[in-house]
């Protein structure tokens, strides 16, 4: 039977002020996997990092890294675990070559590999020419790469990402992804948090959603999406829609001179939509989802939630 | 971690520190070494040539061992403090917390940082008082063990206002209100056989004039107060003072949430 990269049993916390901030979760990830951990801000996703990395002393539970607890066998545990967190906590003044050094330092690594290994993500993260300079000058982008690198230079097992491209440029984001990929594929296991949930659609095969501190659903992507059942597409008109088209089972509303919404159910046929289009002298030039369909799902998700929850 | 590991980890922490007050040496040691000329040239000279002997030394040979001293320990309270709190405050304290690191080598890097500061500023004003008068050796063990056991205290303090201070003010609180007072009463500048029985007794209860008087020793050969009981009394501050800073970091006291 394989370990599971992260277990996480009937984890709680509840901070000084009375704030239960996590309510018994139980999750697990497999190794090799890209796993989203995704919920609205304040639902706890930072206090299941902070726990799990050991900068938030839990209340209850347990936790383990590839069977490692956090608590009974804490080195080796960490020694397996690496974190990119939210916020810039690096020394500002240390320079970019130092930060990293340093913290192959506190890991035990020689002199002389942890040297090795700080060029080897320095360069592999674009960061390799800002060697000398101050970490405080760097640009936010530069900032998050620079957490990588340091969170990579003891080659962990898990690497846990809280909100990694926040604040980061659309090119730099996805040349973030594509880096994330390849060394989720050399076999190292992903956590990611992210307000972007494209970001979590298209990298990520299993997910969990977190809100209010208990875990509202943990399953596949795939089988998460496929619980969608209706998707808005926006279509663009060669000529200006002057009212609203009759169109017979489907949700139309007009958003522009030149843009018509539509609600399509589930295996609903699309054909159908611009046969009836046609008939009515609307001619489509462009189609597009209107939404991220994660997007909707995890809305859906969470705001049922919140009304279970206050009722 | 086997202890080649923590070894590496302890040596990272503790050249991070050196390098850091080097790297703003303005700021960490110009400062003592101008303070401690002017010390020297208005306690040591201008006034000290009118107040005579003390203790059957000039009072410039009486007052440069307190300074050496008081400049130690100043600076071993706050190379710790500052550099300690400096990574709570940028939260990159967290890089270590969530290192392997057992929490001894994270206290014990910072604390001998701190010993670094101490000694580097301590061996510069020694060299500075060369200029003002002539330091004779009466027991060379004694300064080293008394100026490391005194660099260690005042590190393990710096240490325990860094993990309790919420603000940069509250760690100019302590050496403004606490630090200064007890040094400045601690038997510095004068020899506490001048003051009333009474004044005598209270000066007892200030530690800082226990490793004063023993430095003194170790220089002079002549001290106000018995040196076996003042280092018994020193070495007990550093074991209680270094099991409650483990404590804290253990606990996680304002480290962790």
């Amino acid at each position: 039977m394989t370990t599971s990269a992260l277990t996480i049993k009937n984890l709680a916390k509840t901070y000084g002020n009375g704030f239960q901030a996590l309510k018994g979760i139980s999750l697990e990830v497999q190794p090799g996997d890209f796993f989203a951990l995704l919920g609205p801000n304040g639902a706890g996703k930072s206090t299941t990092i902070g726990v799990i990395c050991s900068l938030v002393n839990k209340t209850g539970g347990e936790v383990s890294i590839f069977g490692k607890d956090i608590d009974t066998d804490f080195s080796a545990a960490k020694r397996l675990l690496g974190v990119v967190p939210q916020e810039f906590n690096f020394n500002q003044f240390e320079s970019v070559h130092d930060v990293v050094l340093n913290q192959a330092g506190y890991y035990g690594l020689a002199r002389g590999l942890a040297k090795e290994r700080t060029e080897k993500y320095l360069k592999k993260l674009g960061l390799w020419e800002k060697r000398k300079e101050a970490s405080r000058t760097l640009s936010g982008g530069m900032k998050r790469r620079l957490m990588i690198a340091r969170a990579l230079v003891h080659e962990p097992s898990l690497l846990i990402l809280d909100e990694p491209t926040a604040g980061v440029d659309i090119e730099l984001r996805r040349s973030m992804w594509e880096f994330l990929e390849e060394i989720n594929a050399a076999g190292t296991t992903i956590i990611l948090t992210t307000h972007y949930l494209e970001e979590a659609e298209s990298l990520c095969r299993n997910i969990a959603i977190i809100n209010q501190g208990e875990i509202v659903t943990n399953t596949s992507m795939r089988e998460l999406l496929s619980q969608l059942n209706k998707e808005m597409f926006i279509l663009d008109t060669k000529e200006s829609v002057a009212g609203l088209p009759e169109v017979e089972g489907y949700g139309v509303s007009q958003v522009g001179e030149h843009c018509l919404e539509v609600e399509v159910e589930k295996g609903q046929s699309l054909n159908e939509l611009f046969d009836q289009l046609s008939k009515a002298g609307v001619h489509i030039v462009s189609m597009r989802n209107k939404a991220n369909r994660l997007e909707e799902l995890f809305v859906s998700l969470v705001s049922t939630n919140n009304k279970e929850a206050a009722q | 971690m086997s202890p080649m590991e923590q070894w590496i980890s302890f040596s990272t922490i503790l050249r991070k520190e050196i390098r850091r007050f080097m790297r703003i040496w303005v700021q960490t040691l110009l400062p003592p070494a101008i303070t401690m000329a002017l010390y020297f040239v208005i306690f040591g000279q201008l006034i000290g040539s009118r107040i005579g002997e003390m203790g059957g030394f000039t009072y410039m040979q009486f007052v440069v061992p307190g300074l050496i001293m008081m400049s130690v320990l100043t600076n071993s309270y706050s190379n710790v403090v500052s550099s300690f709190y400096g990574a709570k405050f940028q939260h990159s304290v967290e890089e270590l917390l969530v290192s392997p690191t057992p929490n001894y080598v994270i206290l014990v890097g910072y604390v001998l940082g701190g010993v670094a500061r101490g000694l580097a500023v301590g061996f510069i004003v020694t060299l500075l008082s060369l200029f003002f008068t002539q330091l004779a050796i009466h027991n060379l063990a004694v300064i080293i063990a008394i100026v490391a056991l005194t660099s260690i205290v005042f590190s393990l303090a710096g240490f325990i206002n860094a993990v309790f201070a919420n603000s940069f003010d509250d760690i100019s609180i302590v050496p403004t209100f606490v630090l200064t007072p007890l040094t400045y009463l601690g038997g510095v500048f004068y020899s506490i056989n001048l003051l009333p029985e009474f004044w005598q007794g209270v000066s007892k209860l200030n530690p800082i004039l226990y490793m004063v008087n023993v430095f003194r020793y170790g220089v002079l050969g002549v001290s106000d107060i018995d040196v076996v009981s003042a280092f018994i009394g020193v070495t007990v501050f550093v074991v209680v003072l270094f099991i409650y800073c483990l404590h804290l970091l253990n606990a996680g006291t304002r480290l962790r949430a």
